[in-house]
């Protein structure tokens, strides 16, 4: 079943177009690459279809409702309950400890802070560095912030995961060992995701690859067809 | 990627201990599960060939009711071989011989851009596919370390080549002017 959907989507940043009519489906539970060269309009198509960047024309739909004319607070309030999103460098604040951080989502949704604690320990530990819950982003590895960057984004539960260059800043093993646990927890969960990447070989644990060149997606037999595999 | 050689392959084999052909030829194909497969009939033959050269010698012979079986164990120069060959740092590669590149170049010569193009997306989905093949291999739950090491190899390879694919597309074009002006 179709999820989200974008709908010739147009986005510029001044006269620099960035998306020129982007049309494209997420199923429930698929993982889906974006790729294609720097610039080719990734990194706005993932902001617009999690709701951070408003399109300037066209659609995007999430379960059968057009969220792009909703206001900030309505997106904000979406993407705080629905979607989880983690990026290429985890933005981690670096005053808070790793649980801390991973509480975060949980309290601005209104959980008591003794339950957030506990279930952010469990996702640290789902991520395999529950050993440095106590322990700030200055002193961990890039792999460790990545992976509690990763519990936050998912603490929450989200539908969707929006991933954008995810393993950039980390080493081949690091990056391997990340997206094989995102792509289990995925499919424990249910959890589509959107992985936003540049790397074939990142592309590669998806179930479909959709090719972007010069913000629009490119048919001429550059990306992967869905396996199915997801359903 | 250079041919593997299946002589110092089964010397390695050998060097924890004497095996019939049979099994090195199982000891091969679980270590090396991504190369050429190895037929049974290239394991006699080198096996022949290295005893031939004093590498390796016949050290037994088993019936047991079925076929014979013939143990064969390392020698010390079969050793010293072997030896000097893990010491050999291999050579990278000085210049570019792929088939992959000389295919587009040929395209460009003998036809247009969009020919030229479409071989090179061909190329791409067929590198594509191998590759989440490979990422699949190496995430069954079977898989071995051999496995793993092994695809990982192959898919650093295909990752480089999709990588240049890539920045083949973006330059064809302009590659096309240059070669028919």
């Amino acid at each position: 079943m179709t999820q989200l959907q974008a709908r010739d989507v147009v986005r510029s940043y001044g006269r620099t177009p960035a998306l020129r009519g982007v049309t494209l489906d997420l199923d429930e539970g698929e993982i889906l690459a974006v790729t294609g060269p720097s610039g080719c309009g990734k990194s706005t198509l993932l902001h617009c279809l999690a709701g951070i960047l408003r399109p300037d024309s066209g659609e995007v739909t999430w379960r059968g409702e057009r969220i792009d004319t909703w206001s900030e607070a309505a997106r904000s309030r979406l993407r705080r309950t629905e979607f989880g999103v983690l990026f290429q460098f985890g933005q981690l604040v670096a005053e808070l400890t790793a649980a801390e951080n991973v509480a975060l989502p949980l309290l601005l949704a209104g959980t008591g802070r003794r339950e957030a604690r506990a279930v952010a320990a469990s996702w640290l530990d789902r991520l395999g560095v529950g050993e440095v819950a106590d322990v700030r982003p200055g002193e961990m590895s890039g792999g460790q912030q990545q992976r509690c960057a990763a519990a936050r984004a998912l603490v929450t539960g989200p539908r969707v995961l929006f991933a954008d260059e995810p393993t950039g800043a980390l080493d081949t093993l690091a990056g391997e060992q990340l997206l094989t646990t995102l792509v289990r927890l995925s499919r424990e969960k249910g959890t589509s995701v959107v992985l936003v990447t540049h790397e074939p070989r990142i592309a590669a644990y998806a179930d479909r690859e959709v090719v972007l060149r010069d913000g629009t997606v490119d048919h001429s037999g550059l990306g992967v067809p869905s396996t199915g595999g997801h359903r | 990627m250079s041919e593997v050689s299946t002589p110092h392959v089964l010397l390695g084999l050998l060097a924890s201990g004497g095996r019939h052909g049979y099994e090195l030829k199982r000891a091969y194909d679980a270590r090396l599960p991504q190369a050429r497969p190895l037929a049974f009939g290239q394991v006699y033959a080198t096996l022949g060939r290295l005893e031939r050269d004093g590498m390796v010698a016949v050290t037994g012979q088993e019936r047991d009711g079925g076929p014979d079986r013939t143990t064969y164990a390392l020698t010390d120069e079969g050793r010293a071989a072997l030896d000097r060959w893990l010491s050999d740092v291999e050579p990278p590669l000085p210049y570019v011989a792929s088939t992959l590149l000389a295919k587009v170049v040929v395209a460009l010569l003998v036809a247009d851009v969009d020919r030229a193009r479409s071989c090179l997306v061909a190329q791409r989905q067929a590198h594509t596919a191998r590759l989440r093949e490979l990422t699949g291999v190496k995430h069954a739950p079977s898989a071995t370390l051999d496995d793993v090491v092994a695809a990982d190899y192959a898919i650093a390879h295909l990752d480089a080549d999709l990588r240049w694919l890539a920045t083949t597309l973006d330059r064809v074009a302009d590659w096309h002017r240059e070669v028919h002006p």
